[in-house]
């Protein structure tokens, strides 16, 4: 009894949303009066998920990422974390959040900065530094432990950066423009470190972008919004496979979804 | 080498200035005892009377050398004449009142950060108890100190030197615990880190390159402070009234030397804090 009690409630979870959001609303108030950053937005992402956000300056692409990790909160419309409000979310630890910057501390080594939210969230020693190096590994970082971040090129922090965000273990990791202030080629290399990681992690990842491209690339899920007032315009599903080596970009799948990406960015231009 | 050519150039220069200007100085009382004597006097019988009168206005940098070498070796460190001795009283008074402080300017910037009451608050008094001139002060701290009972200099000399060395320390640790931009917190938000993490974690290891530049404006502040501290009447002992017994007593050259004692004791104090700054910053991971 207890156990198909048990069957059931796991496949509850596991079929169930990891974020929904349902006729959200947020509203900043400022000097100027509101400002509507985000207006009737309705999302479902799904476990192991790779989900990209893409649209102008200004669309709400941040915000709506900061309302998934509780740092902004919604003035309507609901949304839920792994069926928890986003505050209980983040308590259980459900989320790790990786900014454009990679934001290490200088006084700290790279593995005392991935050791920084272990220690606060009160790992054992030992643990902590198994930890450290299974995600120093994860991102190909391994022997780079002892450095201080200023020894390290900006690609490697900002590796460094998704490890601290994957060392204990959220299952959701909320990425904004993480790889914008990289070059190109530095890009496309960590885009394709970033496709091996959520293969190997399963992680759901929601993942802010400018990039039509990486969007395309990485995504099984991209969505298209557009400003004043932040909206979703469009939710393309991705027909891609999940194993994507570079020279997909060539392919006309994946032409034909940056051409459906780009149309439904000129549409929200259109609009205003 | 390089960096020591500058220096004993404007070293040199100095010197240079000093020695005119104690030779013009000095002269008028040379002047004044030839016409005393009714004698006159050329001016290259002048100059070498400037430079070893017993009273100068001005004594020339030989003169001043040599009454420190005697006042820092010329006796016992232990004697009252020593000027190790009153350096050393100096020095003991200004660290009381470095160490004094240092606390008083952490704690204050530690509640002025933490709570906005406090900086509306205190922040504006720390500002205004600046503009109050310590000489002004310092008989009144030393009064009232005396007048609780308190025995001794030491007390109310450490008072005096911190109302002056916590200042810079506030100033640079308020603005240091709240150097950390508004992502490094939410990242922190983000592991459900609390108030007392975010301290501990963030804004105290951000803030400890600040305090430790702020370190070397507190220790001169709290030198002066010292200093002021020991001249009101009824010191006998520390540099600072050494000073005022040179200037009383009509004895230039005392004055004189415990100047360049006290500037010396300044340049040691600075260069130890100097170390002690270079080598937290490499044990904090910092280049430089
Ligand atoms: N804390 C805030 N206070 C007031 N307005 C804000 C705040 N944060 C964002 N906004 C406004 O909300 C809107 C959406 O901002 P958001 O940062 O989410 O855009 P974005 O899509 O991430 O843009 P970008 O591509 O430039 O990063 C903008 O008009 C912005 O000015
Ligand atoms: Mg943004």
């Amino acid at each position: 009894m207890w156990l198909e009690n048990g069957l059931s409630w796991m496949k509850d979870t596991m079929t169930q949303a990891v974020i929904e959001a349902k006729g959200l609303n947020l509203v900043f108030q400022t000097a100027d009066g509101p400002v509507h950053a985000l207006k009737d937005v309705n999302l479902t992402i799904n476990p192991g998920e790779f989900v990209s956000f893409i649209g102008p300056s200004g669309c709400g692409k941040t915000t709506f990422l900061r309302a998934i990790a509780a740092l902004e909160h919604p003035t309507s419309g609901t949304l839920t974390v792994n069926g928890m409000t986003p505050d209980e979310a983040r308590r259980k630890r459900a989320y790790g959040y990786v900014f454009q910057a990679a934001g290490l501390y200088p006084w700290r080594t790279i593995a005392g900065n991935i050791r920084l939210p272990l220690e606060i969230m009160g790992f054992s020693k030992a643990e902590m530094d198994q930890r450290v190096e299974r995600v120093l590994d994860l991102v190909e970082l391994s022997g780079f432990g002892k450095k201080f971040p200023w020894q390290l090129s900006g690609g490697m922090q900002q590796r460094a950066s998704i490890a601290r965000a994957l060392a204990f273990d959220a299952d959701i990791l909320l990425m904004d423009e993480p790889f914008g202030a990289l070059d190109e080629i530095v890009r496309d290399r960590l885009n394709e470190e970033t496709l091996k990681l959520w293969a190997r992690t399963g992680k759901t990842i929601g993942f802010v972008t400018h990039s039509i491209p990486e969007a395309v690339y990485l995504s099984t899920k991209i969505v298209v919004m557009s400003p004043r007032p932040g909206r979703i315009t469009d939710i393309i599903e991705s027909p891609l496979p999940k194993e994507r080596p570079l020279e997909i970009r060539d392919s006309r799948e994946f032409i034909e979804i940056a051409h459906r990406v780009r149309e439904g960015l000129r549409a929200g231009h259109l609009d205003e | 080498m390089s960096r020591a050519l500058p220096v004993l150039s404007v070293l040199l220069g100095i010197v240079v200035i000093w020695y005119l200007a104690s030779i013009w100085m000095n002269s008028t009382w040379v002047y004044d005892q030839a016409e005393r004597a009714g004698t006159t006097i050329s001016f290259a019988e002048m100059v070498p009377q400037t430079m070893d009168q017993e009273r100068p206005l001005l004594p020339p940098p030989h003169q001043v050398g040599a009454e420190l070498w005697k006042g820092l070796f010329g006796q016992a460190i232990t004697s009252k004449r020593s000027l190790v001795y009153h350096a050393y009283v100096t020095f003991k008074g200004t660290m009381m009142g470095f160490g004094l402080g240092i606390i008083a300017g952490v704690l204050l910037a530690m509640a002025i950060v933490r709570f906005r009451v406090m900086d509306m608050s205190v922040m504006p008094w720390a500002i205004i108890s600046q503009t109050v001139p310590i000489v002004a002060l310092a008989p009144m701290i030393i009064t009232v100190s005396s007048q609780m009972g308190i025995q001794g200099r030491d007390i109310p000399k450490a008072i005096i030197a911190a109302y002056l060395s916590f200042f810079p320390v506030l100033v640079s640790m308020v603005k240091g615990l709240r150097s950390p931009d508004q992502m490094q917190l939410d990242l922190l938000k983000t592991y459900g880190a609390g108030q007392g993490a975010t301290f501990l974690k963030l804004r105290l290891p951000a803030s400890m390159p600040y305090f430790f530049a702020s370190l070397k404006v507190a220790i001169a502040a709290s030198l002066v402070g010292t200093i002021v501290g020991e001249l009101p009447t009824g010191a006998i002992e520390g540099l600072g009234a050494r000073m005022l017994i040179g200037s009383q007593f009509g004895d230039p050259l005392i004055m004189w030397a415990s100047l360049f004692a006290a500037a010396i004791l300044a340049g040691l104090l600075i260069v130890a804090v100097g170390f002690v700054e270079r080598f937290a910053r490499r044990r904090m991971g910092v280049v430089g």
